[in-house]
């Protein structure tokens, strides 16, 4: 089996602190991929050196064979990495199609005088763009919201923003960070009905961190467990759930008396 | 409040067709009765420039004779004609709305146009600040684009400016006339309005060239630290012309050709306008403002940052740069002082008070900053009290400006109003 995404021994400092050691990933086409852990486990910080935030001290990663470590952010996102934020990372004076159609920036080649005089190039690829966006936003739900600014949508809308935004950068793994933190029973069954919908739909592979343990085994093929940036258990949920390092990370030794 | 509101519903049925018209028959007034009767009957001078602002501050014995020739000249033939001609000027607007949206928004510039041709035509003072005035449009658009769409506080504005004037006065000087400084001209000097949009897009370029110095450090430090940057850029280039002696160092450069008269500064305005205006509603232009709103986001949606900002940079200096030479070639005379804190101050004013992240907003802004400083000149110091006054209850009361984060929709702009009829369907 080929992998999508593959990361190799990847090791990273920050200053003299270890914070990822020696980890590896291997993500299938078509994978939902699991990563839970503790809090401050460095969940986060593995997304980010896998994004290109950071740059990884050792190790490699390779999307679809092609090394894209030390690439900017930019440049990697356009090859094929989406991402939603922890903490929501909208653009707060943008309204909702906008924020979809910001997210096409690297599928446009109008050049910069297209812009200034708004060549014939520009009108026809800006208008794809639009009717993409609002296609985008009717599979999310959030057709109804398109003119209005993203600070005054429900909290739930927004995550379904975020993740519109990044399907619209045509990724071929999306990268989910938390996304039902925060969210009411109501919203959470939606949101996972949006992700298997996207999942089937766009033909990608997704590599998400949760807590809820309930949305990981339900969605997740297979799990990797994180604790002070090492990772102590992968395999398919059941197996992980029954672990009992895993459960010592999450709740603590067991009193044995 | 219900008067006001009264008002707009009456008026509410007038296409922008309608207003030309209305101030078209004002200005005719002026222009053919103005100073034969009106003034002289009312008891004024002459021709009150500043629809009577100055001479009220001056002598408020004048103010019920100023008063009364705006109500006479301006506020009745403008309202009436407005009104009365919506049974016309709608059918006009419907025809014009069935053309092409750049066809109908040529006309009616044209029209807006002739008409303030004709209303500045009256005296040399009000050319003088019509040009001015729309210069700092230009200008005041610029920043908006550093400062409003991209969110930096960017201090080098009238650095850029300086740099755009000095580097078109002295290519249409080396050029088109026999200098003292530059000697015979180079080319023959009826070329020089054909060729004046070369030397100000050179000017343009030059200034954008120099925008890189503070382009380049936005990559790594925003907020204060570039304010802090972008200001020791406006010194330097202050200090720098200032100890050039070749043109003319602190003494300044005068002699420029005027090859600025209104229509050429007139027709810079709406390129500027009409290229910033495509520009910022781009996804190109947009990325400016994901930039601004959170910059690690817009780094994962694609966007590539560094190329935004140094755009963003460029491009606003670029216009800066072509504001500063056509301010030179309106006053034939410059020098380093117009670049410094003064002028800062202004440009900040206009920006911030018409509002961030709005073409709209900054054109308001430039003309009633431009409009106010002039009329309250009379006042001297108590200007500079007022004015700054007026700026604190904009910020207290519309933090972002007059008019932010709207843009021009010249589609509703210049349609026909119809009458909207309560409870009658058509």
């Amino acid at each position: 089996m080929t992998a999508l995404l593959r990361v190799k021994n990847m090791t990273h400092f920050f200053g003299g602190l270890r914070a990822v050691h020696n980890y590896n990933l291997n993500i299938a086409p078509r994978q939902i991929f699991g990563l839970i852990g503790p809090n401050g486990a460095g969940k986060t910080t593995i997304f980010n050196l896998i994004t290109g935030v950071y740059t990884p001290t050792e190790g490699e990663i390779l999307l679809e064979n092609k090394n894209i470590k030390g690439l900017e952010t930019n440049e990697i996102a356009a090859m094929g990495l989406g991402r939603t934020f922890q903490n929501l990372a909208l653009w707060r004076h943008m309204n909702v199609v906008d924020h979809i159609r910001m997210a096409h920036y690297s599928q446009l080649d109008y050049g910069l005088f297209g812009a200034f005089f708004n060549s014939r190039a520009c009108r026809d690829q800006e208008n794809q763009v639009r009717e993409n966006a609002h296609r985008l936003m009717e599979l999310f739900d959030i057709g109804q919201y398109a003119d209005h600014l993203v600070t005054s949508l429900p909290y739930g809308a927004q995550r379904r923003v975020e993740m519109a935004r990044a399907m619209a950068t045509k990724p071929k793994v999306l990268f989910l960070d938390e996304p039902t933190a925060g969210m009411t029973p109501d919203e959470l069954v939606k949101m996972i009905r949006i992700i298997r919908q996207v999942h089937q739909d766009f033909n990608v592979a997704i590599f998400l961190i949760e807590h809820r343990m309930k949305f990981v085994m339900e969605l997740c093929e297979s799990i990797q467990t994180l604790v002070f940036g090492e990772i102590i258990a992968e395999g398919p949920p059941e197996e992980i759930q029954n672990n009992p390092q895993v459960i010592e990370a999450y709740l603590g030794k067991e009193d044995m008396t | 409040m219900g008067i006001a509101k009264k008002f707009r519903q009456i008026f509410s049925t007038v296409p922008m067709l309608g207003w030309f018209l209305g101030i078209l028959t004002a200005v005719l007034i002026e222009y053919y009765w103005g100073y034969d009767y009106i003034s002289y009957y009312l008891g004024l001078p002459k021709i009150p420039v500043l629809f009577g602002a100055l001479i009220m501050l001056k002598e408020p014995m004048m103010i019920p004779g100023a008063l009364a020739y705006d109500l006479v000249v301006y506020v009745i033939p403008v309202l009436l004609v407005a009104k009365l001609s919506s049974v016309f000027t709608n059918p006009g607007a419907a025809v014009l709305e069935k053309l092409p949206l750049w066809l109908s928004a040529v006309i009616h510039l044209v029209c807006f146009y002739a008409i303030l041709h004709l209303w500045a035509g009256i005296n040399d003072y009000r050319v003088l600040v019509v040009k001015l005035t729309l210069v700092s449009i230009i200008l005041t658009v610029s920043v908006n684009v550093i400062n409003g769409y991209q969110g930096e506080f960017s201090c080098s504005h009238p650095g850029f400016m300086a740099l755009g004037a000095y580097v078109s006065s002295i290519l249409t000087l080396m050029l088109f006339t026999n200098d003292k400084i530059f000697g015979t001209a180079l080319l023959p000097p009826a070329l020089g309005p054909y060729l004046f949009p070369v030397v100000l897009v050179a000017g343009g370029a030059a200034a954008a060239i120099g925008s890189l110095a503070v382009a380049i450090p936005s990559f790594r430090t925003r907020g204060d630290y570039l304010a802090i940057i972008s200001l020791a850029f406006m010194f330097i280039v202050k200090s720098a012309i200032e100890n050039l002696n070749i043109i003319g160092g602190a003494r300044g450069m005068g002699g420029q050709p005027d090859f600025a008269p209104l229509p050429v500064i007139f027709f810079w305005t709406l390129l500027c306008i009409w290229v910033i205006h495509n520009f910022v509603n781009s996804i190109l232009g947009k990325a400016l403002n994901t930039v601004r709103d959170d910059e690690a986001a817009a780094e994962s949606m694609t966007v590539k940052t560094r190329k935004t900002k140094m755009t963003a940079f460029m491009f606003g200096a670029f216009w800066a740069g072509i504001a500063g030479g056509l301010f030179a070639h309106v006053l034939t005379y410059i020098n380093p002082g117009m670049f410094s804190i003064n002028r800062l101050a202004e440009i900040l004013a206009m920006v911030y008070f018409g509002g961030l992240n709005s073409i709209v907003g900054s054109i308001v802004g430039a003309v009633s900053i431009n409009v106010l400083g002039e009329a309250l000149r009379p006042l001297e110091l108590f200007k500079w009290i007022i004015i700054p006054l007026i700026l604190i209850f904009v910020m207290i009361f519309r933090p972002y400006g007059l008019i932010s984060f709207t843009e021009i929709n010249a589609k509703k702009l210049l349609e026909a109003k119809h009458k909207r009829q309560q409870g009658v369907s058509p």
